[in-house]
């Protein structure tokens, strides 16, 4: 999984779409983002991850050209793309409000892009057609925006962005708006249109699941510097921070002192192969496991016991999620497939591989 | 909810307004358009619709309205022409000088009407500020006529009375379009000019049509400027209006003058207030 990782990341280097080099803004000198560089591969889809106040959206909107640089560049295809006006670049925004033209129909606003650019007249009503079938929206072309519920203004947004056929699609959060259960039936549609029409697509969201499903590689913004950029499977199993690991996913982060390759975090020691000194890990809460006597046989060289006090055990239908107390105010989180009613001292294992080094991040 | 006490409190005060002072007097004067004046100066009762028919038949009427109209037309053009543009301006493109550009529209309605008429009438007077600077310069050699004493000084002083009113509901409905709606256009490829065309435009038409109303109706009805710097040539139909009720002592004729005017007004008050509504976007 690793070396596949840096294959991708190799290849998106040698063809970038969309390059970000040493992009700096600043509002009213309070920086938001701080020499961001980035590279995008064609036909990717790259999430832009991050709480509110990251700055990922101020990245979306400087591509987008809503926002003039502070320093930095963006090229596109070789070409300047941050000294272009919004206008002539050929890239297009799904908003997060959608901004549909509330005085045109649905076909209007699909075909106002085609219009602006004054595509052949003949090829229009075609092109529109397309792409209002595309998200399924076909029976609505005449109607106004205004009698639209939110998910079908979010199709007509996206049909009217990707009618242009643009080389980069910037999505600001285009879900956060729509209620749990559509927002799982668009990330599905939005994954598979995204496979179908090849463009690379730019996702903005704070949602760290979202994310997971639908990227090729996850770019994690906190506070306007990248984290970590990876792949959602490395960025998961191999977080870079420990802010990386708690943002993404639950974690246990086990704060220990490294000695002649043995960890030690309270009650719990394991084997290390890290340069000796504090260091901090992150557990995840689903590799720990119940011991059993047939682990501890198989496997006793990596595999890790320790002992808690069952603190609390709340039913999650396929895996429990536990706190275990091991002593001296350790917590440790667990999430063990269907345990059955646990409580006093247990003992529990997990691989020695599982506890994963992360950099202590500057803010924590 | 509201007890019946209430709302029979609440609702009698404006009731008792309205009824006194617009239904009785309109009632007075529809009735005074059916009578007519006699020989001795009386006022009689004889049932008739020889007002109306001397409004349609006396060519001076008809002129004058036609004048009022057209000077009303013309203001109403002038007042979109200056008020757009600066609603414009100061709704997307004035950042940090907004709010005092917005007070220097505002501040000259808190001068009196009289005061900005004399005003027009001590620049545009032959021994006026305008006059004597075009003379000074060396740019005419005699006071020009025709600046006092014209339909052009009741525009020009109508005008510069009416923009702000046209100019502040176009900038409402300029505040209220939503800056998305032009970052979107701008990422659809259409340029800052199209989107203004495009967007923004269609998007302020309740706000060009609510101050077109302002400036039209408003002028239409004016009387004041005409008397100050309109002049013989100026007269507009509200001055005819004075006269009838004054002077001339003709108040039958007054109240059907009066009236087609109301009804000219009323009617164009309800055709734009539809048009506003169809161009009105929730």
């Amino acid at each position: 999984m690793n070396t596949a990782s840096h294959a991708s990341a190799d290849h998106a280097a040698a063809d970038a779409l969309l390059s970000i080099r040493k992009v700096e803004k600043r509002f009213a000198k309070r920086p938001v983002l701080c020499g961001i560089s980035l590279d995008v591969a064609s036909g990717e889809f790259l999430t832009v991850l991050g709480e509110s106040g990251s700055g990922k959206t101020t990245l979306l909107r400087l591509i987008a050209g809503f926002e003039q640089l502070d320093g930095g560049e963006i090229w596109m295809a070789g070409e300047r793309l941050d000294q272009t006006p919004a206008y002539r670049r050929q890239v297009n925004t799904v908003f997060q409000s959608y901004a549909i033209f509330p005085h045109l129909s649905v076909f209007d606003n699909v075909a106002y892009g085609l219009r602006a650019k004054a595509a052949p007249r003949g090829e229009i009503p075609t092109r529109v057609t397309q792409a209002l079938a595309m998200v399924k929206m076909s029976d609505f072309a005449q109607s106004a925006p205004s009698r639209l519920s939110g998910g079908q203004q979010q199709r007509v947004a996206l049909a009217r962005a990707l009618v242009n056929r643009p080389r980069v699609l910037l999505l600001d959060e285009p879900l956060s708006a729509l209620d749990a259960n559509l927002r799982r039936q668009m990330q599905v549609e939005l994954k598979s249109l995204q496979r179908e029409v090849g463009i690379t697509f730019i996702f903005v969201t704070h949602d760290q699941e979202e994310a997971m499903a639908l990227s090729d590689r996850i770019a994690l913004l906190r506070a306007g510097r990248l984290e970590q950029v990876a792949e959602p499977r490395e960025i998961y199993g191999y977080p870079a921070t420990a802010y990386a690991a708690q943002f993404i996913g639950q974690t246990n982060l086990l704060r220990a002192e490294v000695r002649d390759g043995i960890a030690t975090a309270g009650p719990i020691a394991w084997s290390s192969t890290g340069p000796s000194g504090a260091a901090t890990f992150s557990l995840r809460p689903e590799s720990i496991r119940l011991s059993s006597p047939s682990h501890a046989v198989n496997a006793a060289d990596v595999t890790v016991h320790f002992r808690g006090r069952i603190k609390n055990q709340s039913f999650g239908g396929a895996m429990d999620l536990l706190e275990i107390d091991c002593g001296n105010s350790h917590l440790i989180r667990a999430r063990i497939p269907s345990p059955g009613l646990l409580d006093g001292l247990q003992e529990f294992e997990f691989s020695a591989g599982d506890a994963v080094r992360v950099r202590e991040g500057d803010a924590d | 909810m509201y007890s019946r006490a209430y709302k029979t409190a609440v609702t009698i005060p404006p009731l008792v307004w309205v009824t006194a002072f617009l239904l009785i007097p309109y009632a007075i004067l529809f009735c005074y358009s059916f009578w007519s004046v006699s020989s001795l100066q009386v006022i009689v009762h004889n049932w008739n619709l020889q007002n109306y028919a001397q409004l349609f038949r006396n060519p001076l009427y008809l002129t004058v309205l036609l004048r009022s109209i057209r000077i009303a037309g013309a203001v109403t053009l002038l007042a979109l022409l200056l008020g757009y543009p600066l609603a414009y301006y100061l709704s997307f493109h004035a950042a940090k000088r907004k709010d005092l550009l917005y007070q220097l529209v505002i501040i000259p309605l808190w001068a009196s009407y009289l005061v900005r008429g004399y005003a027009w009438k001590t620049i545009l007077g032959s021994d006026g500020v305008l006059n004597g600077f075009l003379q000074y310069l060396h740019i005419t050699h005699r006071p020009v006529e025709f600046f006092l004493y014209s339909p052009f000084a009741v525009i020009l002083t109508l005008t510069h009375i009416y923009t702000p009113f046209t100019f502040l509901p176009i900038y409402a409905s300029l505040e209220h379009v939503p800056r998305n709606l032009v970052e979107a256009s701008h990422d659809l490829g259409a340029s800052p000019f199209s989107t203004f065309l495009r967007v923004i435009l269609p998007l302020s038409l309740p706000g060009i049509l609510a101050g077109a109303t302002f400036a039209f109706v408003l002028t239409l009805g004016d009387f004041l400027a005409p008397l100050l710097v309109g002049g013989p040539s100026g007269i507009m139909i509200s001055n005819i209006v004075v006269s009838l009720f004054g002077a001339a002592y003709n108040w039958p004729l007054g109240a059907a003058i009066s009236l087609c005017m109301l009804l000219l007004v009323v009617t164009l008050l309800f055709a734009t207030e539809r048009l506003e509504k169809r161009f009105t976007i929730s």
